[in-house]
């Protein structure tokens, strides 16, 4: 493959071997040095410059190739697929559980199943299967959630028996088996191969590829790429894509405006075996055996094993580093335990002999999933690195995402979990990334249940009140490096610790939120909401509000003083953020998005303001601490520390004004509370803060107030079916598919994005519509929880997945949100959904395999809303993700 | 009669004590870095003592092993004392004059010695004031000398523990009126105790020695693997120059009574010690001190005897040998022990022990397959077995402790078997002497960055 792949793209300089890649590559491939064509030179100039040349830079330069871009150069700094790539084990699973990183393996499958007749280059590629076994019921219910998902995608799988297993692969040991998940189409390839024929396409469709030419750094002007330097002179260029892998986060940084990559390599071990002495079949099934941290392949008639090790080797913290990369040896103590986990579960094995252990770094992010996008602060600069070792899996379905992002301004699926704008600079620590990876390394293996947090990287970000509630309690979760409350543990009361307290099923915890909950319908509770993201938009003029009113989808000239909720839409009507905005004089705003939002809506903002030194935004996220008082006596409380009234003739709903609570003046009082509840967020001067917290906590006593958690929150959101952003809205659905066409100014004439995707919405109607669900048959101590991702069936039919999930203590029954399509019958092209199609629907929720009736509803219960405080201004929001 | 591993750890770890030096602004100046030590006793009450100090007033740190004999009482008093003569004798003219100042006008006394105790590491509370008033003499006759040189450490070291041997010659002599009190320095001064002191300021390491205890020092080749270099020589019988010097310094009419079976005058394994009056005073003088004692004195036979063929007395010296080392980068550690621990361990294997337990599993030599034939069995049971190495290495937070295990459970595999560890602690107190002696050991860690960084200033 490699001397067609030399003939092919001649024009490639080969020359003398880079001494840093020597060591890795090994003499894999054997060129002769003399006979190498000479060096091309660059190209001056090119549209896009792709840096790194594994299975990501291939696979973009693939997809933008065959989408139409053809002034493209990639730039490698050793060769072609030479890095973690060629390393890599070759595993093709789709056997994900988030669902856009299983659409991706997918379409990976799918394009190098058909690369080699494509390209003429040798894939490798092996329909073999794969098998994941399960050594607990908890191991085989994560794998039923999964089998779930692959089966509504129309991916082939089955739930298998120990026995079965034993069918498809001789030489496994079963005895410690309760299951296995079985995908019969996943498959193997030569990873490295794969990535040359991408590679041969591309330059087919006249990408230009040079090897050894190192990008030294990236040039941005006024916020845009402008060109790369490299050790080979400069190219300018309107794109560059950062495919550079494990070092994409240094070549983040070498530029003069950095671009925050947050990843961080780790040692990553896999053994070769001799074959054995009856040589293994090359279509024997993958093993995967996460309880045994292992995966087995079968590889030239022996065996490739590796596994993800609890205790991992972090490396290159301090960035490239030459002695690091000379020490990559076996370490087979390290491996040790890896080893007993493979004779273990195929003893047969004991009198195979090693070929080699190899030792192949791979990059690993803060949150287990891949970064892709562009960058906040430079156009034009695209990543997509931080595989945590799946780059295989993902390389096809990744690369054509970026590709679309690029070509079309966005993908075609939502990638926000893998966008890069999730992340900000604070995930940019090396010693955060050195510590947080090697928690996620192991954790590609541990069992993922519902609600887990991270344990490393930790108290980050606090409100001043950190102190103060942990001393009552307070369990902490983190979101955007911010600590924010789950719930408070009652003094005296303790909880399972944390290893015991994973489970699929009904929660420690779930007593505690309910007296939270119950607290927030009867008297009143306070919720630190410090983590939300605060901006400012002020102008001298009128330009604060015309440009608002363009880039925001409600009416947003309203009077000062008021509040108001507001999508902030693309191109296509979907939601690329849901906030609230407020008026605080003729030209300045406060506006309010979900905490992870601080990125993502500045850059958005940013590039979409006019450049007018008159219009200022500012973020002011760390001047504020929140406090959400919710629950009908919040006014009392208030009222009684302000002297003022609170009462809904004198502050109604959806209203914001300036006074002074306690002996702190500058108290912003919003009357909203992301809930539905009754009640009041104030935010606080972050001096005030402690001071105002305990005003309220002492005159909050008589009326009965109490700490709450966002648990309690999301408790309250969703049984009043109330979307969030980012759980339950993205860029992907409009107002008219969640019932929020009344927060659309589609009838005042006045041009604003997303509006013409909206009234062809309006007129045609829309093909998803959010919904509600009321589990019906679910007994909550005994079933497994929803979560999210569940798939919903209409009348026996696929209709759509779950978004969110929470028990409603009021209805003391299951809600699950989530959006219904309408599938036709015969060709599976999507029909518009209608009101009698939700209405005239039997559901059932599949968790798990086990599906449980569902009553859908496109309204709220109006029994929920019993202290309503003004009937025709409900709020109707809330868009904080848990 | 069996021990569980938690039994057995507990045994190893009552005596074990830590010292990190503090650090100062994130970082440690010093060229230590800290020490473990730790007892096992055979006999009972233990005869080894151990100390570690300090100086407040100089620089430099004291650490030292104490191996008594004829009973604990003498390398209890020097334990409690000879770091005091030291550092005394290393201060400076105005430093003493300011002290004696300071205590002959009631004022408070600067501290000389910061000291690093475990609990069971105790001082005599009687014999404080003697003990003292000693000390005083000894600094107001070093400022009346005042030779206005400065003070060096190898003088210092010798002139201390000559002058501590000599102060607990004459307390035996003088007595004490308080009855307890002058039993006690009759019992100090008819016992016997060892002494290997060493003394680190920057890269300057001194080691005084006395007797039959030994320095050593860990030293990392370029390689990874661990030699040890002897810091000091025994004086006992093995020791030709040893037997040499008290051969010179007895009339050639004595020479084949002088060392008999290896021992001193056929009685004594050590050749140089702190007390044994018995081997240093004239025979009237013991005569008379014994009569004139306490009756407990007078009853014990072993005091009461006087040595075959002697002579011309003094036999016995405390003078130490003092080698000076300066430290290099690769020297990693220093271990300070009693000979119990010499008897059961050579130097080559306590070098090795002890480095790989403070540089961690890693500098065990990795594994490599290379182009050998492996089977994935095979190497399964090696890494086992490797383990299970290390997991002996986990249990110990302390590397004395560490090497103590080594001495008293090692098989002839050199690992640690649990067995035989369990058999030889829960040996009775009267058959333990039998089979181990008292181990006292310290290992002192050094600071590669500091000296390296010494040696680049030089």
């Amino acid at each position: 493959a490699a001397r067609m792949f030399l003939r092919l793209l001649s024009d490639i300089q080969w020359r003398a071997a880079h001494p840093k890649w020597r060591r890795m590559t090994s003499s894999h491939r054997s060129t002769s040095t003399t006979a190498e064509p000479h060096p091309v030179s660059l190209p001056a100039q090119a549209q896009v410059v792709i840096c790194g040349g594994g299975i990501m830079g291939t696979s973009v330069a693939y997809h933008l190739s065959k989408m139409g871009w053809k002034d493209i150069v990639l730039v490698e700094q050793g060769r072609l697929a030479a890095g973690t790539t060629r390393f890599c084990a070759g595993i093709v699973s789709t056997a994900r559980p988030v669902s856009i990183e299983l659409k991706m393996a997918h379409y990976s499958n799918q394009l190098y199943q058909q690369l080699e007749q494509e390209t003429g280059v040798q894939t490798g590629y092996m329909k073999t299967g794969s098998i994941s076994l399960a050594q607990t019921q908890d191991r085989l219910i994560s794998l039923k959630r999964i089998a779930s998902s692959l089966n509504v995608m129309g991916i082939p799988c089955e739930i298998i028996s120990p026995k079965k297993v034993v069918q498809l692969h001789p030489l496994i040991n079963i005895h410690d088996l309760v299951g296995a998940l079985y995908v019969p189409e996943d498959a193997l390839v030569s990873s490295a191969n794969v990535s040359l024929a991408l590679a041969t396409a591309a330059s087919r469709n006249g990408v230009q590829i040079h090897e050894r030419t190192s990008v030294s750094h990236v040039t941005v002007q006024k916020g845009r790429v402008t060109g790369v330097e490299t050790d080979r002179g400069r190219i300018q260029c309107e794109y560059f894509v950062n495919c550079a892998g494990q070092w994409a986060y240094e070549l983040g940084h070498s530029g003069e405006e950095p671009v925050h990559i947050p990843l961080h390599a780790c040692e990553h071990f896999y053994l070769l075996t001799h074959p054995l002495k009856e040589p293994l079949s090359n279509n024997l099934p993958t093993i995967v055996d996460p309880d045994g941290r292992i995966y087995i392949r079968n590889w030239q008639g022996g065996i490739l094993s590796g596994g993800f090790e609890k205790n991992p080797k972090p490396l290159f913290t301090e960035g490239r580093n030459q002695l690091e990369i000379q020490n990559l040896q076996e370490d087979w103590d390290h491996f040790g335990p890896l080893l007993s986990a493979l004779l273990r579960r195929m003893p047969g094995l004991e009198a195979l002999q090693i070929m080699q252990l190899v030792n192949c770094p791979e990059s690993f992010t803060p949150d287990m999933r891949c970064v892709m996008g562009e960058s906040p602060t430079a156009r034009g600069y695209f990543v997509l690195a931080g595989m945590n070792s799946a780059g295989i899996s993902y390389g096809g379905g990744a690369g054509k995402y970026l590709a679309e992002w690029m070509v079309n301004g966005y993908p075609s699926e939502n990638v926000w979990p893998l966008d890069l704008k999730r992340f900000g600079t604070l995930q940019s620590s090396r010693t955060f990334l050195r510590h947080r990876v090697m928690e996620v390394m192991p954790l590609i293996c541990d069992l993922k249940v519902p609600r887990w947090d991270f344990q490393t990287g930790r108290q980050l970000r606090t409100s001043p009140l950190y102190d103060r509630l942990d001393a009552q309690g307070a369990r902490w979760m983190e979101k955007h490096g911010f600590e924010r409350v789950k719930y408070f543990v009652p003094p005296g009361k303790d909880l399972l610790d944390l290893d015991h307290s994973k489970t699929f099923y009904k929660p420690d915890w779930f007593d505690i939120v309910g007296s939270e909950v119950k607290c927030c319908k009867e008297a009143v509770c306070v919720i630190d909401m410090s983590s939300f993201t605060k901006f400012e938009i002020s102008s001298t003029g009128d330009q604060a509000l015309e440009s608002l009113q363009y880039l925001f989808s409600n009416d947003l000239d309203v009077p000062v003083g008021h509040v108001v909720h507001t999508g902030m839409l693309n191109e296509k009507g979907g939601y690329e953020n849901d906030c609230s905005i407020a008026r605080l004089s003729k030209r300045s705003f406060f506006m309010i998005s979900p905490t992870d939002q601080q990125v993502h809506c500045w850059a958005w903002l940013k590039n979409r303001l006019p450049d007018d030194s008159n219009l200022i935004m500012e973020d002011v996220t760390w001047k504020y601490t929140a406090l959400n008082l919710i629950g009908p006596r919040a006014v009392d409380v208030l009222s009684e520390l302000s002297y003022a009234p609170m009462t809904a003739e004198h502050f109604p709903s959806l209203f914001c004004k300036e006074m002074s609570v306690g002996y702190a003046n500058g108290i912003r009082v919003m009357s909203i509370t992301h809930t539905g509840e009754p009640g009041f967020v104030l935010y606080i001067p972050i001096e005030y803060a402690l001071h105002v917290y305990n005003e309220v906590m002492n005159m909050g006593q008589k009326y009965g107030i109490r700490n709450a958690g966002y648990y309690a929150l999301r408790s309250l959101r969703i049984e009043k079916f109330f979307a969030f952003w980012g759980q339950d809205l993205d860029a992907f659905t409009t107002p008219m598919e969640c019932g929020r066409e009344f927060q659309v100014k589609l009838e005042k004439g006045m041009q604003f994005l997303g509006q013409e995707a909206l009234l062809e919405q309006k007129q045609n109607g829309v093909y998803k519509r959010f919904t509600m669900f009321i589990l019906e048959d679910h007994d909550t101590d005994m079933d497994l929880w929803p979560w999210w991702g569940e798939p919903i069936f209409r009348n026996g039919r696929y209709v759509g997945k779950t978004t969110s999930s929470a028990y409603s203590y009021t209805l003391e029954r299951h809600v699950c949100l989530g959006f219904v399509h309408h599938f036709d019958e015969k060709t599976g092209e999507e029909l518009v959904v209608t009101t009698d199609f939700i209405n005239q629907g039997e559901y059932e929720i599949d968790i798990a395999g086990q599906r449980f009736q569902a009553k859908a509803k496109l309204y709220p219960f109006s029994s929920l809303f019993t202290q309503r405080r003004r009937k025709d201004e409900l709020e109707l929001s809330g868009y904080q993700r848990e | 009669f069996y021990l569980t591993p938690p039994q057995v750890n507990s045994i190893l770890k009552a005596n074990e004590y830590s010292f990190k030096v503090p650090e100062f602004d994130g970082k440690n100046v010093s060229s230590v870095l800290g020490f473990d030590s730790n007892q096992l006793p055979a006999n009972a009450p233990i005869e080894d003592r151990r100390s570690a100090a300090t100086c407040l007033q100089t620089r430099g740190m004291l650490l030292g092993v104490f191996d008594g004999h004829a009973g604990c009482a003498c390398a209890q008093a020097v334990s409690e004392r000879l770091f005091y003569y030291i550092a005394v004798s290393l201060l400076p003219h105005e430093t003493l004059l300011e002290i004696e100042n300071a205590v002959e006008s009631g004022r408070a006394l600067l501290p000389i010695l910061q000291w690093h105790k475990h609990p069971n590491d105790y001082f005599s509370k009687e014999a404080s004031k003697l003990y003292f008033n000693s000390l005083r003499t000894y600094w107001q006759e070093l400022i009346d000398l005042n030779s206005g040189e400065t003070t060096d450490v190898r003088e210092a070291l010798i002139n201390a523990f000559k002058r501590l041997d000599n102060d607990i010659s004459l307390e035996a002599q003088v007595g004490d009126p308080n009855s307890f009190l002058n039993y006690l320095v009759l019992r100090v001064a008819f016992s016997g105790a060892t002494a290997c002191v060493a003394h680190v300021d920057g890269v300057d390491l001194h080691i005084a020695n006395t007797g039959d205890s030994r320095a050593m020092l860990g030293v990392q080749e370029e390689d990874g693997s661990w030699s040890a270099v002897n810091l000091s020589y025994d004086h006992n019988a093995q020791n030709e120059h040893e037997v040499e010097r008290v051969k010179m310094e007895h009339p050639k009419s004595e020479e084949k009574s002088l060392v008999k079976q290896d021992r001193l005058l056929g009685l004594l394994m050590p050749f140089r010690a702190f007390g044994d009056v018995k081997f240093k005073w004239s025979i009237d003088l013991q005569k008379r001190v014994i009569e004139s004692g306490p009756d407990q004195l007078n009853d014990n036979e072993y005091t009461k005897f006087i040595p075959p063929n002697y002579h011309t007395p003094p036999y016995l010296t405390a003078e130490p040998e003092v080698i000076h080392h300066k430290l290099r980068p690769q020297d990693k550690f220093l271990v300070l022990a009693t000979d119990g621990l010499w008897e059961t361990m050579h130097r080559q294997d306590v070098a090795r022990i002890v480095g790989e337990y403070l540089t961690g599993v890693h500098h065990q030599q990795p594994i490599a397959v290379g182009g050998y034939k492996v089977t994935l069995g095979q190497m399964h049971g090696l890494l086992t077995e490797r383990r299970a190495r290390i997991s002996s290495v986990f249990e110990d937070q302390n590397a004395a402790t560490h090497l103590i295990r080594h001495a008293v459970g090692n098989n002839e595999f050199g690992t640690v078997d649990h067995e035989r560890l369990s058999k030889m602690l829960s040996l009775p107190e009267e058959l333990a002497r039998m089979y181990r002696d008292d181990i006292t050991i310290i290992v002192v860690q050094f600071n590669s960055h500091v000296i390296g960084a010494y040696q680049n200033e030089e």
